[in-house]
């Protein structure tokens, strides 16, 4: 026995025009990506004290390429991917269209936003890196262009949350379709974790970069920031976790565990909004208790991730055993390898695994006392945000764009090798960094250009960054490559639909599990978290302190 | 099924409980504190930050102070790209608290091999004690970006 996760198993099909904004949405992020990993590769070069980025055309200083490398990598390829993706497991879910002119308003904000952002950041005036904490003041263009791009996220939401209502109109005590209940959470999270940012840029740096203010809070600023910039590595992950719950049980031959379990681990991430103090463990001004509080909430968020570390590991253990695998670890060999989306997004999930542990130790504060701002800290999200997070976008591209195009993937054998050639390479860049990182390696410097002697322990850490960083990015090379041939020289093949999880069995109708769909309530409950754990700090802190001018020496 | 769900949760709540249960430990045997806070830096309408820190006590006197029996103070003005003073120098094993604010940018201050790490924000002060047990040379760097010369950004702790 088992249930579907979309409304109609069967049969649907999305319009022409919508399939098309999503496809130019997603390659829109992957030509981001594209630029950023170029970056990547002198960065890590870079750590072993080779210098190669004054060769790069476009760029007068390492941290002009940096800037490019977060804004582009983290934010234009993530929210790129986001909205394409989880415009269509909406879509999906529900069995009903989109609305054209939403999909066309978000794909022209972030594209628009994306355009003034990196004319800002390729004529050198926007090189604040992608956290832009003032006084260091970029142009308006950078200001604008970011607020488009969130703004396409909003727009996108909108067009989930509209099509949802419609739905659920439509079908009167049914509960949502499980891909929809996650694509949907996924927004309404981001659309309260984005008001902090929206905050800051919209009211804070975009008038004061034209001058009509007469000077910038660097404490509020870098407090709203971080309001939105922890949650934002949901944002990042929770659509790979679409695709961990929602189809990979299916492409490894196993199911999903359980519907209501799922939709808990959802509900848990929009609950966990308010932990981003944790990144200002070290900063003046906030007072020692409430860090204490909030580090006991940022372990709260390991729970929604352990539970889908059981949940993914069920799946692909029926998975493996189903094709044979026997024993208590043997059917993890068994499972469909030879699938290059597979292979990706197993690596990603077991890069993870790695990466959960050392955010244990980066969230513990006693150790962020000895790691805070060193290449530990880089060494932790390349694991988790451009290996968990990036090798399951590509992944997920690797049926995706079949999908979209309608053509057959190019280069399957090539296409496994790329991922562990990637996954190789993060480990050995991720095992630099972290090396490095107790040995106190500040992070956004380039070592090879510093004015004091490296520490001894720098030496291996360096090496090990520029080896390992080098394969990543030949793993990067790769999957462009093999898009760009599947793309413009693929052959012609029908796929009729996207891969598809089961659950073991249907939602109820009654319950406490009903409860679950309340997304209003909810909402509500984490705005009040919200509220609890930063009205205080702003209520005290207003109104804004605008004591910084601006500074512009980079 | 049912029980399998409940499995699943309370299993994932004991794993976190333990973590936390260890971090307690730490905090509560380790006497490991964090920097909180330790004052702002009084601005007046329209003053300039670095105007303001330089009338403010101790850092119109950056330097080292003796406080108390084997107690030191080391007052620290950063500004891109380098720290006042540059040179500093503490005799072993007393307790040292290092007070640091920014004229300009946020900076950072961290000590490779110790705990003392610190972000350094425009307005406020920043505060951290710590005792060099061992002599020799640290050496201080600004591990937050702060412009063009970030990388260049650094100051050298005797300990004697
Ligand atoms: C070829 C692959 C990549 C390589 C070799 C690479 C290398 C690096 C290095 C060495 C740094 C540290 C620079 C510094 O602190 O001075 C860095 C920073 C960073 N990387 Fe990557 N990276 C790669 C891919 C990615 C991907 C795919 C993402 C995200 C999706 C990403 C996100 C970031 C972010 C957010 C930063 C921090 C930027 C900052 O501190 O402002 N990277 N990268
Ligand atoms: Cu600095
Ligand atoms: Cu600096």
């Amino acid at each position: 026995m088992s249930a579907p996760i979309v409304y109609r198993s069967e049969g649907f099909e999305l319009p022409g025009v919508q399939r098309n904004l999503i496809r130019w949405t997603i390659y829109l992020g992957f030509a981001a990506l594209a630029v950023g990993v170029v970056n990547g590769l002198d960065q890590a070069l870079s750590y072993a004290g080779i210098n190669i980025f004054r060769f790069y055309p476009e760029m007068r200083t390492y941290y002009q390429g940096l800037t490019v490398h977060g804004v582009f990598n983290a934010i234009v390829l993530t929210f790129a991917f986001g909205n394409g993706f989880i415009s269509l497991t909406t879509a999906r879910a529900l069995g009903r269209a989109l609305s054209t002119p939403i999909q066309v308003a978000a794909f022209a904000a972030i594209a628009v936003g994306t355009v003034l952002a990196a004319f800002a950041m390729f004529t050198g005036e926007a090189t604040v890196l992608y956290t832009f904490y003032p006084p260091l003041e970029a142009s308006w263009t950078f200001y604008l262009g970011l607020a488009l791009i969130v703004i396409s996220t909003w727009l996108v939401s909108a067009d989930l949350f509209l099509s949802l209502a419609r739905w659920r109109r439509e079908h009167p005590g049914e509960r949502i379709p499980l891909l929809a209940y996650m694509s949907v959470v996924t927004y309404l999270m981001w659309d309260l974790a984005s008001l902090g940012i929206a905050a800051e840029v919209v009211l804070l740096l975009l008038p004061w970069s034209l001058g009509l203010l007469p000077g910038s809070d660097p404490m509020l600023s870098r407090t709203l920031f971080w309001l939105t910039g922890h949650p934002i590595v949901y944002f990042w992950l929770l659509p790979v976790y679409v695709s961990w719950y929602g189809m990979i049980p299916r492409q490894v031959g196993g199911k999903l565990f359980s519907d209501s379990v799922t939709r808990i681990a959802f509900l848990a991430f929009l609950l966990l909004i308010p932990v981003g103090f944790h990144h200002q463990f070290l900063d003046p001004g906030i007072s020692p208790t409430l860090k204490y509080f909030i580090a006991v909430l940022t372990f709260a968020i390991f729970f929604p991730s352990l539970m889908t570390a059981f949940a993914v590991m069920y799946a692909l253990e029926i998975g493996g055993r189903s094709h044979g695998g026997k024993g208590l670890i043997g059917w993890f060999f068994r499972i469909p390898w030879r699938d290059p989306s597979v292979s990706a997004q197993v690596l990603a999930m077991l890069a993870f695994m790695l990466g959960g542990i050392s955010g244990l130790m980066n969230a513990s504060y006693s150790m962020n006392m000895m790691i805070h701002n060193t290449t530990f800290v880089s060494g932790h999200f390349h694991l988790t945000v451009a290996t968990a997070v990036t090798l399951s976008y590509m992944g997920i591209a690797y049926w995706l764009v079949p999908y979209l195009e309608q053509k057959e993937l190019w280069g399957r054998t090539l296409a496994r090798w790329q991922s562990w050639i990637y996954f190789v390479g993060v480990l050995i860049f991720s095992t630099g960094l972290t090396i490095g990182g107790f040995a106190g390696m500040p992070r956004r410097t380039p070592i090879a250009l510093i004015s004091y002697p490296k520490l001894p322990e720098w030496q291996l850490a360096g090496l090990l960054a520029a080896v390992g960083g080098s394969l990543m990015f030949i793993g990067a090379v790769l999957f462009f490559v093999i898009l760009a041939v599947t793309i413009l020289a693929g052959q012609h093949e029908a796929v009729a639909d996207i891969p598809l999880s089961e659950t073991v069995e249907r939602p109820t109708l009654a319950g406490w599990a009903v409860r679950l769909d309340r997304l209003g309530l909810w909402l509500g409950v984490s705005l009040v978290l919200v509220l609890i754990v930063y009205g205080s700090f702003i209520a005290h802190h207003l109104p804004p302190h605008l004591i910084s001018q601006p500074f512009k020496a980079f | 099924m049912e029980r399998y769900e409940k499995t699943f949760l309370v299993l994932s709540a004991a794993v976190l409980v333990a973590f936390l249960v260890a971090l307690a430990y730490a905090t509560i045997a380790m006497h490991i504190e964090l920097p909180g806070k330790a004052g702002v830096i009084p601005i007046k309408p329209g003053q300039n930050v670095a105007a303001a820190v330089l009338a403010t006590a101790p850092f119109n006197h950056p330097g080292v102070t003796k406080i108390g029996p084997d107690q030191y103070q080391v007052a620290i003005v950063a500004q891109a790209w380098t720290y006042y003073p540059r040179e500093i120098e503490v005799p072993a094993g007393a307790r040292v608290t290092f007070v640091v604010t920014s004229v300009d940018v946020t900076h950072g201050f961290e000590i490779p091999g110790t705990r003392v790490n610190m972000m350094l924000i425009p307005g406020y002060i920043s505060k951290l004690s710590y005792r060099f047990r061992k002599p020799g040379n640290y050496r201080i760097i600004c591990h937050e970006y702060c412009g063009i010369l970030h990388h260049t950004m650094t100051a050298v702790l005797r300990v004697k």
